[in-house]
Formats: structure tokens, sequence, C-alpha cells
């Protein structure tokens, strides 16, 4: 939330338009995991992408790192400085795409670590793979730099993942997100099952990456709003494959409050506000309407949300609030 | 009333979790455990809900000290908890449909001919569609298998409902719907309740009163 304002002649570090990803299923079914989403994401800058389990988050993210099933076909672009990552093969990503542009700090550290060897070890291969660090010496201290860099104890380094509380394992995988001094960090649900406290400090963390130099731009994907408002500049609110609402994360949090009826929706079932759920579930993604996919939840949908609503201004829908009503009515 | 005495439990003897912990639930009162990662509340919950037999102290249920556990305890005190566990994926069998897994207490106790009705009933209850229902966990989001596994917690109309950080994974309108479900059977059956979270804003919105560990655990002998 104090990030620099991005500058308007500055190109966005990320820039996505219109990406779509839909799977191909047995049967001749297609599941519209991605629909037409599109945001742009600042040097300097985090923006939250938030929504329910199953909206498309990870689908998204593993859209700009390459990571799609064969059965996924995808639309679209997404600019990440020239290259659209949508274009590139498998060639690209793996040789200049993943860890060098787009640091991944992945869901579940526990995962993604290899069990059977020590941090230093996976570190060390890191920064060699990486950088143009070499010799044994050179990569043993470029890997305790690159652990002290993300709070990783170095006395900890010779420790297997099994060793590490949920914590550490965090910024050990976040350690190795950071190697590569990638302009995108896209952080895919990294808080995910972590206490309160330990949410707090790796978002924290994440932050102080982005506003350290201020070249670095954060894609953080998750469900935690708690999270997104503690280190938000921006919010994306994703429902059935679609970006519904774009917005300020301050106006999203504070007073006048998000646009989309879905939006307020969530904040709505924080057990710090009212602690009401939406009702009902949300929309099977292989069986869209073709209207507004929120209307059946919706306690303002009416006869003009049978067809799609635009994403206009910011939020994608035909009876948004009032941006400033709220704030007006407390007033 | 379900009362802890002095429990003392772990996974090796010579090293238990916890040591001499004690908290009681009364009937129709929702307690909330209140704990960092790690500290041993989920254990905690297991021997609660008869899930692990204690080193050393009681689980006193009524009044009766319970003897056996898991698989040994009597039936009539086994079907008396329903449980929640944190990872609705580890806590599903991945062969079943949800619905012969809300209804696999029921088969399991020989109540084969209430499972059609029941599973209905709870369906709507917790939000599951019937095309969800013939689905397989790996068809479903974490969300609405973890709706399918509370439906199976309640399917026995249990005493006790014990939930382990039932609602870590979910996002926060899957939370408070999963909340609801649980406030209305209790509010219907005067069920009793300890969640387990580490969570405080959760849990003081949804429990009578929320403990922290560090107040059911005797200071540390050193």
């Amino acid at each position: 939330m104090t990030g620099p304002t991005p500058v308007p002649s500055v190109p966005p570090v990320l820039s996505v338009h219109g990406l779509s990803v839909r799977f191909r299923m047995p049967g001749g079914r297609r599941v519209a995991a991605v629909t037409d989403a599109r945001f742009d994401v600042a040097a300097g800058e985090c923006l939250a992408l938030i929504g329910e389990s199953g909206c498309g988050k990870s689908v998204l993210a593993s859209a700009l790192l390459g990571l799609l099933p064969g059965n996924a076909q995808t639309a679209g672009r997404a600019l990440l400085g020239d290259l659209d990552l949508l274009a590139a093969d498998e060639r690209t990503f793996a040789r200049t795409v993943r860890g060098r542009l787009i640091g991944l700090v992945p869901q579940s550290p526990a995962a993604h670590l290899t069990p059977v060897r020590t941090i230093r070890s996976q570190v060390e291969e890191t920064v060699a793979e990486l950088t143009g660090v070499r010799g044994r010496t050179a990569l043993r201290e470029a890997a305790e730099a690159a652990a002290e860099r993300a709070a990783f104890p170095v006395d900890h380094l010779d420790r297997h993942p099994h060793e590490l509380s949920g914590g550490l394992a965090q910024r050990a995988a976040t350690a190795l997100a950071l190697v590569g001094d990638a302009p995108l960090l896209l952080a895919d649900e990294p808080t995910t099952g972590l206490d309160r406290d330990l949410v707090d400090h790796t978002v924290d963390e994440l932050r102080r990456h982005v506003d350290k130099g201020g070249s670095r731009a954060l894609l953080m994907i998750t469900h935690d709003l708690a999270a997104a408002e503690r280190i938000a500049d921006r919010v994306a609110v994703m429902y059935a494959g679609r970006v519904v609402e774009l917005a300020d994360a301050t106006a999203f949090f504070g007073p006048p409050g998000p646009r989309h009826p879905y939006s307020r929706g969530l904040l709505d079932a924080l057990p710090d506000r009212a602690f009401v759920p939406i009702p009902g579930l949300p929309p099977e993604l292989g069986a869209l309407p073709d209207g507004c996919a929120f209307a059946a939840r919706c306690d303002r949908a009416s006869d003009a949300c049978a067809t799609l609503p635009p994403l206009r201004g910011e939020v994608a829908c035909h009876h948004p609030h009032a941006a400033l009503t709220e704030a007006v009515d407390r007033a | 009333m379900l009362e802890l005495r002095t429990v003392t439990a772990g996974y090796d003897r010579r090293a238990p979790v916890f040591r001499d912990v004690s908290l009681s639930v009364a009937p129709g009162e929702a307690v909330g455990l209140l704990g960092p990662s790690g500290c041993g509340k989920s254990t905690l919950a297991r021997v609660a809900a008869l899930l692990h037999r204690p080193d050393a102290g009681a689980l006193v249920l009524d009044g009766t000290p319970v003897r056996r556990w898991r698989h040994g305890a009597p039936r009539a005190l086994r079907t008396a908890f329903g449980v929640v566990f944190q990872q609705a994926r580890l806590s599903a069998d991945p062969r079943l449909t949800l619905a012969d897994l809300v209804a696999e207490p029921l088969r399991a106790t020989g109540r084969r001919a209430q499972a059609a009705d029941r599973v209905a009933e709870l369906a709507a209850t917790v939000g599951l569609t019937t095309d969800l229902l013939s689905r397989r966990p790996h068809e479903v989001s974490d969300g609405q298998l973890q709706r399918a596994c509370l439906a199976r917690a309640l399917v026995l109309r249990p005493r006790w409902l014990v939930c382990d950080e039932m609602t870590a994974m979910l996002d926060a309108s899957t939370t408070a719907a999963l909340v609801r479900v649980v406030e209305d059977y209790r509010a219907g059956t005067g069920a009793g309740l300890l969640a387990v979270g580490h969570d405080r804003v959760l849990l003081d919105r949804w429990c009578d009163r929320t403990v922290e560990w560090a107040s059911v655990v005797p200071t540390t002998r050193n």
C-alpha cells in the first residue's frame, strides 16, 4: 500500500491482454478456466489476484509460466517486456523465463523443495544455474548471500526440508525464487495453511523485495484477503475465470469498498466483518451461463444480467455499487 | 461434559508433544482452542475425538473415563463424535463419490437404508448440488470437498464435533458458509464443539469462548 505510484510513461513489467485458457476434455467438453483476463503489473507494485478456490487463479499462473498441460489452448497476450509468454516455446521458458524473468514463490514449499537434499545444495544448484558464479567457495558464498536476502538463517542451510518449520521452508523457497533477480515475482497462494503471524511475516517479506530497488513487480495469487489487504497496491478479483473488478487496494478494503457485488460478498464473509457467506456455489467452469456468471448468487441481479457485462472502467457488472455510496452514507 | 484431565500425549513416550493439558467442553458449548502451528493442538483434538490414545491422563465423557480408543472404542462412543480435519484431500477416500463419502459412516454402522435420504438432506444443508454428489474428490474443489467432509461428520448426528483447522485451506465465503452449517446443527441438536485453529478473529467470532494453548499447558518445568 506504500508502493510508488506507477508512472504512465514506464511500461508495466507484466501486461496481460485478453488472456484465455480452455481445456479440452474427453467427450468434447471444454472448460473455460480463464476468460479474457486483462491487467498490468508495474515495477514496484504488488497486484493481488483474489478469488475463491477453483476460479482459475492458479491456471492463470501456470499459463504465465508455460506449465499448462497438453490439453490446454490459450488466446490473448501476456507481455513480459517484449516477450509474449503465451507464444513462447518450452525452450524459451526453460532458458530465459523460469527463474530468470519470473521467480515463482510456490504454494507449498514442502512440496516444492527436494526432500532428499539440503537447502544449501538446492540454493547452490539454483545459483549455479541462474547466475555466472562458478567455483566451490564462490558458490558457497553466493548461496549464503541468497539465503540472507530471504532472511533464511545461514546456520540452517545444511538442514533437509523436513527439519524446517513451515515459515523457514517458505523462506527457503523464497530464497530460490529471488536468486535469478527476476523482474516479476509470482507468488501462488504463498500463505495457504500458515498461521497468522507467519502469513504476515511471509507477505511482508514479499513486499520488502518489491520495495527494494523498486524495479521488481509482484503478482500475488491468493484467497487470503487479509494477506492481500496487508501488502497489495491494487486488487484484481476473479470470478468464474474472469477478472470482474480491478481496484485500488485502499479503496477496495477501505470505506468506499468494492464495487462488484461478488467482491462485496467476499469481504462480508470475513469473520471480522459480517461473517455472512455468499449464497450458493460458484458455477462450473465447464458449463458457464451466457450472461453474468455471478447473477445466480447475486441480490442485485435483473434481466440485464442475462447478457455478459464487459469490464467497463474497473468493474464488470450491470449493477455495480457506486464508487462512493457507502462513504457518503456514513458521512 | 467432555473433559481432558491432565492429558499427556505424543508419538514417542520419551518425548511427548504436550504434558498435563486440561480442557473441558460443556454440552452445547463451543470452545475454540487457539495455538500456533506445531504446538500440539491437533494431537489434542485427536485425543478428544478418541482417535489417539494419550500416554497419561484421562478423557472423561459425561463422567465416565474413556478406556478404549480408535477402533477399539465402543461404537456408541465413537459415533458420538464428528470430526472434520484441515486437509479434506487427505481425509477423503479418492475412490468414493461424494455421495458415498457422506454415506460411509451410515454403511459402517449398518444403517445403509437411511443413506439416500440422509445424504440428500445433508447435501442441501452443506450446499452441495446433486451433480457434485456423483463426482469423486479429484473432480471437485477443496471447498466443495470440505463441504462433503462436514456432511460426513454430521451424518450420524454426533453429540460432539471436533473441527481441526476445518477452514484453514478455504476462502472467506466457504469458511463463513461451513461455520454457519456447524452452528445451525448445534442450535438444532445442542451438540458441543471443540474448534482448533490459529485464527483468533475467526475463533472469537465463532465460539462461546476461546482458549489460548498457553493457558491449557502448565508452565514448563525447567
